[in-house]
């Protein structure tokens, strides 16, 4: 009787062990899966384009000829426009979250901040095409060109027709996307930072500034660092947001901003559905290939330097 | 005296622009929501939840596309949780120092982060290329990778709060593991792990991206998951984009649908961890 219940106790946690490693482990097969099943798909560009896929500004679906380069162009550059905007903003909130609020006021704007997170990329796109695009190719693009557009060399970035969508509008979006990312993990890290240092640098008379900059910021620069990894790693693969305002085209022949073009995201939203020759199809797929493998690298690197926070912060508590 | 002046004005300086981003930030939360329910409200009427989505110039609603968002997303998270509360069982009870757990917990913090519209290809190419046509299957199959790390996640972090003294109690009386997992630690922190699920089911319900090659869209009636069938996020892209001003309408009547959903799901999620969490 004793044993028969330590038995099926035995067999139950078998069972149980078995059934939840092997869901865990399907999380590591998810993840080769993907990789090998976009390979897989790609092959056929693989083979035909090789490496000139990476060089080729060429992307004629009816000539069957295909090159990332735009696509890759378009994704960088959004990407690169949402950080520049997004990284000191996100800084000044997460500042304001630690150190400014009042604690009455830092719940509910903590909230807010993680909202404008919730809120689905569709609707910043539709918003972006129909509201915001219109406003910005009339008002800010002109006052742009005005201002930085005489500057030599960046200049020639803020030049052009005015027409709100295109690359400029797409990685203004894209940076009101990842604001509330970068802002709620800039938050937690700062908040890791141990009383006792900020305390005794207010002692000695340093400002809430000085104590931000020099105590709080190189003791959690790995973290901060991996916040706006996070934050490229969301804008590079976001999708519907960009769609919405790039413009797709697939031409690139000018270096200003106002153009529009296409990131490897908006043209396999706009064209796969579309792709009638099996060539477009694994073109297409070895984008998605190129961009998995962008966003993979970023994340890891974001996950290590967070990590690394962490051990920092376990080694001396 | 100067260089205290000096100090003071980059304080301030600094502390204002700090100030200035909240302001920023809160500015674009604000524009986007007003703009949400003042043309989304504009374009709210009966039709949209008793009618057919139309062709351009015709009246119509939104009918199949809602009850297509709510099979879609509806099923996605049924097949998503329990592969996520499992997985996230074994990297908190079993796996915490091992190898496996370690590097699934870790490979799992870059899935959820990872681009949706890459899950979509991935499903096109194991699923829809293999079948040879777009399904609904397929789109919900796609919502359920996606449900599955945001459970993994929530469920290994609750369970991992759960203080050991309660396991020890438990284990204390003679009882297996898989039952101290089930009846005990699982139960303390169900709360948290339904937090999860709400999050999960508000992410996927905005999600467009991985539907636009997996479900595709129906502009008529369907309830047959092995045929395209509408979504309202595929929806809103499609009239979105469309000239038509009738469609574009409908469009803000859906954005507006989906971020009220969303958003109520979002706050549903912390009040009910906070109450749960205060007993």
């Amino acid at each position: 009787m004793v044993n028969s219940a330590k038995r099926s106790a035995g067999l139950g946690d078998m069972i149980f062990l078995n059934l939840t490693r092997l869901s865990a482990v399907l999380t590591l097969v998810m993840l080769l899966g993907i990789i090998v099943a976009l390979i897989y798909g790609a092959m056929p560009s693989l083979q035909k384009f090789g490496f000139s896929f990476l060089a080729s500004r060429e992307w004629n679906p009816p000539m069957d000829e295909f090159g990332a380069v735009v696509p890759i162009y378009g994704t960088l550059v959004t990407s690169l426009i949402a950080l520049i905007i997004a990284v000191p903003v996100s800084f000044g909130i997460a500042i304001f979250l630690t150190e400014l609020s009042p604690l009455w006021l830092r719940r509910p704007l903590g909230i807010a901040i993680e909202l404008l997170a919730g809120i689905p990329s569709i609707v910043y796109g539709m918003w972006g095409l129909l509201i915001f695009a219109p406003l910005f190719g009339q008002y800010i693009q002109p006052f742009l060109s005005n201002t930085l557009g005489h500057i030599p060399l960046l200049g020639r970035l803020f030049q052009g027709p005015p027409m709100g969508i295109g690359l400029l509008s797409a990685g203004v979006i894209l940076s009101i996307m990842i604001i509330p990312f970068i802002a709620s993990v800039m938050r937690d890290v700062f908040e890791v930072t141990p009383g006792i240092l900020k305390e005794s640098a207010y002692a000695v008379g340093a400002t809430t500034w000085e104590v931000v900059w020099k105590v709080v910021l190189p003791y959690t620069r790995a973290g901060v660092i991996g916040g706006i990894m996070l934050g490229l790693g969301r804008a590079l693969g976001e999708t519907m947001a960009v769609t919405f305002v790039i413009g797709n085209s697939a031409q690139l022949d000018t270096s200003s901003l106002y153009a529009a073009g296409n990131s490897i995201a908006s043209a396999l939203a706009n064209e796969f559905s579309e792709a009638a020759s099996p060539t477009h199809t694994a073109a297409l797929i070895e984008l998605g290939l190129i961009l998995f493998l962008i966003t993979f690298i970023v994340l890891v690197f974001s996950k290590l330097l967070l990590l690394k926070l962490n051990k920092q912060q376990g080694k001396e508590s | 005296m100067d260089i205290r002046f000096k100090r003071k004005l980059i304080n301030y300086f600094a502390l204002s622009m700090s100030m200035i981003a909240v302001a920023f930030g809160l500015f674009w939360l604000f524009w986007i929501l007003l703009s949400v329910f003042k043309l989304g409200l504009g374009g709210l009427n009966l039709d949209l939840f008793t009618k057919m989505t139309p062709p351009p110039g015709s009246e119509g609603g939104l009918l199949n596309a809602i009850v297509g968002s709510f099979i879609h997303v509806g099923l996605a998270t049924l097949i998503g949780t329990p592969f996520g509360v499992l997985a996230g069982v074994y990297l908190a009870e079993y796996g915490r120092y091992t190898w496996l757990g370690r590097s699934t917990l870790f490979i799992n913090d870059i899935l959820l982060s990872a681009p949706s519209i890459v899950i979509g290809l991935f499903v096109y190419a194991v699923f829809v290329a293999r079948v040879g046509h777009f399904s609904a299957l397929a789109g919900i199959f796609a919502l359920a990778l996606l449900v599955i790390p945001v459970v993994i996640r929530t469920t290994e972090n609750m369970l991992v709060l759960v203080p050991n003294n309660l396991r020890e109690a438990v284990y204390a009386l003679g009882t297996p593991k898989w039952k101290v997992i089930t009846k005990v630690t699982l139960r303390a922190s169900v709360a948290g792990i339904m937090t999860g699920i709400l999050l999960a089911v508000a992410r996927v319900s905005g999600e467009t991206a991985p539907l636009l090659f997996t479900s595709l869209s129906n502009q008529f009636w369907t309830l047959d998951l092995n045929k395209p069938m509408a979504t309202l996020p595929v929806t809103i892209f499609k009239f979105a984009m469309s000239p038509f001003e009738d469609w574009q309408r409908m469009a803000w009547a859906g954005v507006f649908l989906i971020t009220l959903g969303v958003l109520s799901l979002n706050i549903l999620a912390r009040v009910f961890f906070r109450q749960k969490h205060k007993n």
